[in-house]
This record gives structure tokens, C-alpha cells and sequence, in this order.
């Protein structure tokens, strides 16, 4: 295996909508400014990748407007997955292991706002049996959360906390999109959004972008002076049916963290991309994290939730922390799919 | 639903499953100061910092050295150099031209990138690069902010532009 | 240069698909024309609804399937207080998971229960059918059954 690290993250703040830019205007600056810290152009980059939706955008091929932040000419070598940048990560990560590439740009961007996003997240069900039927992402995940409540799993007091906990940490990120000095029993004492979820047990949705920058060996070691190297990564998937997965635990994310040896030594940090309070709870207890992690210290993904690149971030904000030294390990998570039906492990040390 | 076709004896083996979202879609900034100008009947391109080529329509960044393209607005020339074409005479729902029309890549004086139009008033055999054209414009007061400003372009009593002038737009 | 915000147009994106549904699918549509409701039985001998080409653990075949329901018990569900134009009902009502009799995995479908006081977890529902079943899945929805709980 090479040694593979992160040695450079950008990200856009999170907003609920971008009155101005458009996607890709949005995806400009992120790349302009990571390209720029790094001091290099685009012919320095052997592989290009990118995590989009072109159903974010309602336009077919949307994703290769974002070639035009990256600048394509002379042409590049480059790839796109209609998912989380954080899987884009994962295909730089394997090219740069097959020696096709020393130095990756990846990307992840997406502008909701335009669409009705729980809407369109139902496109992910079964086009046959249950996408015709249009059940929304928060309804959908709501089933899950009273199968985690009645089943004894979790309390709404754990989800709770879980959101007031993201929120707070979130006063210390510049990038969030909802922070603030919450309390358990505040949350508790708000309505139902769409029963047994409230408003806080729910991501927001996120106009953004991220962009990461992978580098094998002498060259990350050049580039920055603490890379953060990426000794585990694995993503596991479930099935699609809901009704013939467990929904209570994430076994997609318990056998992720096992291959990318989350286990293998003390995580100081932790970064989740959960949409929703009673995922980030699973997720959490799926890498065995114990009670000397910090979580989310970015707010993660209910602080700030640019759909395609907030699992990508998820990646920098761990890999952050251990190139400014504050972490030695770190976890990053990110998931894909209605009630965590896929999910990616990275596992990140200085 | 009744929009299904299958016989109410037969075994179901297709059916139709619609798919529709409804979206606000967002021009962007620079998208939207060039359609603004459209509607004054103004052409705005701007300038790529690294290699001063101006870009029409403006788009935010250089798509060729992907650094940001945020100075100041050029405006171009309503009248240009055809650089390519071609003469389309399949019908297509979404086009509301009469057949035959010819497409056009036409190169705006002032500006370093080809623009898609409709090339109109031309016999179908004298259409040829390196003629000069000109944008023949709706009447003013239906000026609104789309690129639908212009008709389509016409040609002009000029001589051709040399093919070294616009070889690198082929 | 003024910061106006950008311009904005409505845009309606629409697939026309019209999708083949396979052998497993075919029979399960038919069915439900004929306002039957067919699972797969897996090799363990278990019935899964809506039933899939092939087994999600062994990646076998099915080629089995059997009526289930029409009725069954809830086994969660979400409250839709304000539904949204495409979804099923104009009125509030329930997604829910619902475990056919005959079922041993639940399904996401409809649950038209007039408020949300009326939804509980292990309530008994059963099949509602179209006027006009043409194999869709939204031929189908479910109502509580009176009295059973």
C-alpha cells in the first residue's frame, strides 16, 4: 500500500440558499482558494473527482459544469460519482494506490435550494414498489427513528442531546449553517416536525462545496508539513429495501470501521455525516467510539449539510485537526442512501 | 391510473412511471448580469485574467485555467465572423424553427469564444465560413431578459473574414 | 458592480420512463391489478414484500411467490401533516411500515387513518384498492381495521 494523506481542505460556508451564485459559482472560490494555498495549478493534478447530483440541479449532466472551476484545458484525467464527494475520495484514493496518480483534487457540490430536496431524495427508493408512493427523506427516516424509540435502542433525550451537542460545537465553525448555545430540554420542549423527529433531529439543507486535495508518499510530505495520512478507508452498502435491513443498528458502518481498523488504536476525533439525531447515534455506536472521542467537533452534518460534500468535509475537518496538531487520530464518516444504507469509514493519522 | 396501456386479461409487463420535480432554477451571478444586459440589448463577455481571451457568455471562471473571472464586464459587438454551421433539417419538439435552419457557431467581434445561433435571410448555398453576420434583433419593446433578444442572425455586406482569423475557434 | 441577486426561473424536470418490469415484477404487478398482493419466498423459507428479483442475503433467484395480507400491522410510521401535491393523498395521513399477515418483512405504503392520534405502532391495517388498479403500487394503500388493535 502507498501512504496516501490529505494536505489540503477548502470548504464554502453552509447556507439554506445561495441568493446569488449558482453551483458552480459556488464550487469557484473552494478550488481557486485550495489550489492557491497549495501553490499549484491544474496541470500539477494527475486525477480529477467529483461528487455530485444531477437531480439537485434538475438538469442532465450537470456535473460537468464543474470541470469549469477545475479549468480542463490542457484535458484532464477525470472522474465523477453521482454520490457524496466522499466517494470520490475513495475512487483519488484508489487511483493514487494503482500508481496512476501522485497528486488528486476531489470535490463534492450541490445547490438543493433549487428543488424540494426531501422530495428528490425519494428517487433513491425502489422506482418499482415504493419511490411511486413519494415518501419524503424526513418521513422516511422518521420511520426509523421510532423503530430505534419503540424498540428501546435510543430516547428522544440521546437524540437530543446529540443535536444540542452538534450545535453548540458548531459556535466555533464559521462554515455552519446552525449553531447555538442549545439544551436537551429545550429541544424536547419543541414541537414534532414530522413525529417522533423535531426540527433539531434533522440536518438543514445546505447550499455548498468541499474540496480535498490527496497526495501519496514525498510528494504529501512536501506539500504540508503534518499530512494527514489515511492508514483505513472502506465503504460497505446494504440493500435498498428498507424492510429487509435491520434499521436499528448500522451494520454498513460496523463493518466499514472493523476494515479500516477504527478499532486499532484511540480516536481522538470524530467527524459524522448522520442527517438525522437518531442516525448520528447508530453511526456512533457502529465505530465503537468511546467516551474519551470528541464528536463532531465541526457541528457535523446537523450543523451543516451541503448535500455531496458534507461527507467530503467530514474528511477534511478530521484531517484538519491532525495537520494543525490538535488530533493524532482521527474518524471520518460519511453516509449515502435513505437510513444509512451506505456508509464510508476513513480512518486518519498524523 | 388510466394512463396505462395493458389489457385488463393480459399479464402486466410495463408500465408507465412518471417522474417530475418541480425546481427554481438559479441563473448565478454571472449568468445573470449578462441576461440583464441582454435585455438592454447589451452583449457582455469578461476577461479571463491569465490570457486577457474574453468569454461570451460570462460564466465565473476561466474554463480553461479555472482561476475565478470576476472584473469588469466587456461588451462585444452585435456582428461577427460564422465559423462553422450546420444546416438541420430533422424537426426537434423543443425548437420552434421552420425547417430547414441553419445552426450556427458565430464569433462576436470583441470576444475570443464562439456563440450557438440560428443563421436566417441566407439562401441555404451561400452559407459559408468566414462570412460576416449580424444580429437581427426583436423589436424593442419585447426585449426581455433571454438570449431570445436575438432572432437569429443575418447575413452582411462585408467580406469575409481571413480563415486565420477564426481557425482556432474550428 | 451592483450585487443583484440572481435571476430566477421555474423549471420542471420530467422523465417519461416507461419501465419493463421483469418476471418477478410482472407477476407482482398483475397481481396487484387483480387486487392480490404476492411476496418471494426467500430459500430460508421466509416471504418478503414487495418481493425483489433476487434474495437480498443469498443473491438467489426467486422463484416463488405467494399471496400475502390484505391485511397486516403496522410496525412504524411517520405522520404527513401537510402532504405534498405528488404524494398519494391530498389530506394528512401516515407512511408506515407494514407487515402483511403471511409477511415476514414489513413494506413502506400509505395509511389513511384520518388523524394522527388514530396511528399506534402495532395497530391492524388492511389493503385499500383504487377504483381503477392498473398495477401501479399506488393502487394500494391501507386503512385501520376497525376494532383490532
Amino acid at each position: 500500500m502507498r501512504d496516501v494523506a490529505v494536505v489540503g481542505f477548502t470548504q464554502s460556508e453552509s447556507v439554506r440558499r445561495e441568493r446569488d451564485r449558482n453551483e458552480v459559482e459556488i464550487l469557484i472560490p473552494v478550488i481557486h482558494e485550495l489550489k492557491t494555498r497549495a501553490g499549484i495549478t491544474s496541470e500539477d493534478l494527475d486525477f480529477v473527482c467529483s461528487g455530485s447530483s444531477d437531480y439537485l440541479a434538475g438538469a442532465a449532466f450537470a456535473f460537468v459544469s464543474g470541470l469549469d472551476a477545475v479549468g480542463a484545458w490542457p484535458p484532464l484525467c477525470e472522474s465523477h460519482v453521482e454520490m457524496d464527494g466522499a466517494w470520490a475520495l475513495y475512487e483519488a484514493w484508489v487511483k493514487i494506490q494503482m500508481g496512476y496518480a501522485d497528486l488528486a483534487l476531489v470535490y463534492g457540490f450541490g445547490k438543493p435550494s433549487m428543488g424540494d430536496l426531501p422530495l428528490t431524495m425519494a428517487l433513491q427508493l425502489d422506482p418499482y414498489t415504493t419511490m411511486p408512493l413519494w415518501p419524503d427523506a424526513v418521513s422516511i427516516a422518521a420511520l426509523q427513528a421510532r423503530l430505534c424509540l419503540e424498540g428501546g435502542v435510543l430516547s428522544e433525550r440521546d437524540m437530543a442531546e446529540a443535536a444540542a451537542r452538534d450545535r453548540r460545537n458548531a459556535l466555533d465553525n464559521p462554515n455552519a449553517q446552525v449553531a447555538g448555545d442549545f439544551r436537551a430540554e429545550q429541544i424536547l420542549s419543541e414541537p414534532y416536525l414530522v413525529s417522533p423527529l423535531r426540527k433539531h433531529d434533522c440536518a438543514p439543507i445546505s447550499d455548498g462545496a468541499s474540496a480535498v486535495l490527496l497526495a501519496a508518499g514525498d510528494r504529501a510530505k512536501e506539500m504540508c508539513e503534518r499530512p494527514a495520512w489515511i492508514r483505513g478507508i472502506e465503504h460497505i452498502c446494504e440493500p435498498q429495501e428498507l424492510g429487509v435491513r435491520d434499521l436499528t443498528r448500522s451494520r454498513s458502518t460496523e463493518i466499514a470501521a472493523e476494515k479500516a481498523g477504527v478499532g486499532a488504536g484511540k480516536v481522538d476525533v470524530a467527524e459524522l455525516s448522520a442527517p438525522f439525531s437518531h442516525q448520528e447515534i447508530l453511526v456512533e455506536r457502529a465505530l465503537g467510539l468511546g467516551s474519551d472521542t470528541e464528536v463532531n467537533p465541526s457541528g457535523g452534518a446537523l450543523a451543516g449539510n451541503p448535500i455531496m460534500a458534507v461527507g467530503l468535509s467530514r474528511i477534511g475537518e478530521a484531517a484538519d485537526r491532525i495537520t494543525k496538531g490538535s488530533a493524532n487520530r482521527a474518524v471520518a464518516h460519511a453516509t449515502s442512501g435513505p437510513c444509512l444504507q451506505q456508509n464510508l469509514v476513513c480512518v486518519l493519522e498524523g | 391510473m388510466s394512463e396505462q396501456e395493458s389489457d385488463a386479461n393480459e399479464p402486466v409487463e410495463m408500465l408507465r412511471m412518471p417522474v417530475e420535480l418541480d425546481y427554481t432554477y438559479s441563473a448565478g451571478t454571472s449568468a445573470s448580469r449578462f441576461l440583464r444586459a441582454f435585455a438592454e440589448g447589451k452583449l457582455l463577455g469578461q476577461r479571463c485574467p491569465v490570457d486577457g481571451k474574453v468569454y461570451i457568455p460570462t460564466r465565473g471562471s476561466c474554463p480553461q485555467h479555472g482561476v475565478p473571472i470576476d472584473g469588469e464586464p466587456v461588451e462585444v459587438a452585435d456582428k461577427g465572423t460564422l465559423v462553422t454551421y450546420s444546416i438541420v433539417r430533422v424537426p426537434s419538439e423543443n425548437i420552434p424553427l421552420e425547417l430547414p435552419y441553419v445552426a450556427i457557431q458565430v464569433v462576436l467581434d470583441g470576444a475570443d469564444t464562439a456563440m450557438h445561433h440560428v443563421l436566417s435571410e441566407c439562401e441555404l448555398e451561400d452559407v459559408h465560413m468566414g462570412m460576416r453576420l449580424q444580429a437581427k434583433w426583436k423589436p424593442r419593446e419585447e426585449w426581455e431578459t433571454s438570449v431570445g433578444n436575438i432572432l437569429y442572425f443575418i447575413p452582411i455586406d462585408e467580406p469575409d473574414a481571413p480563415y486565420d482569423s477564426y481557425k482556432e475557434h474550428i | 458592480m451592483s450585487q443583484e441577486s440572481s435571476l430566477t426561473a421555474p423549471h420542471k424536470m420530467a422523465y417519461t420512463y416507461k419501465r419493463s418490469l421483469g418476471p418477478v415484477l410482472s407477476r407482482f404487478a398483475t397481481a396487484l391489478r387483480d387486487r392480490k398482493i404476492l411476496g418471494a419466498r426467500r430459500a430460508d423459507g421466509t416471504v418478503m414484500v414487495p418481493p425483489k428479483e433476487y434474495d437480498p442475503d443469498t443473491a438467489a433467484a426467486i422463484e416463488e411467490l405467494v399471496e400475502v395480507g390484505p391485511a397486516g400491522v403496522v410496525k412504524s410510521w411517520a405522520w404527513v401533516g401537510e402532504p405534498r401535491a405528488a404524494q398519494p393523498l391530498a389530506r394528512p395521513f401516515a407512511y408506515a411500515l407494514v407487515q402483511l399477515d403471511g409477511a415476514d418483512t414489513p413494506m413502506v405504503q400509505v395509511v389513511d387513518a384520518g388523524s394522527e392520534e388514530a396511528m399506534k405502532t402495532g395497530m391492524r391495517v388492511t389493503a385499500r384498492w383504487s377504483d381503477e388498479a392498473t398495477g401501479m403500487i399506488t393502487d394500494l394503500s391501507f386503512v385501520p381495521v376497525d376494532g383490532e388493535a
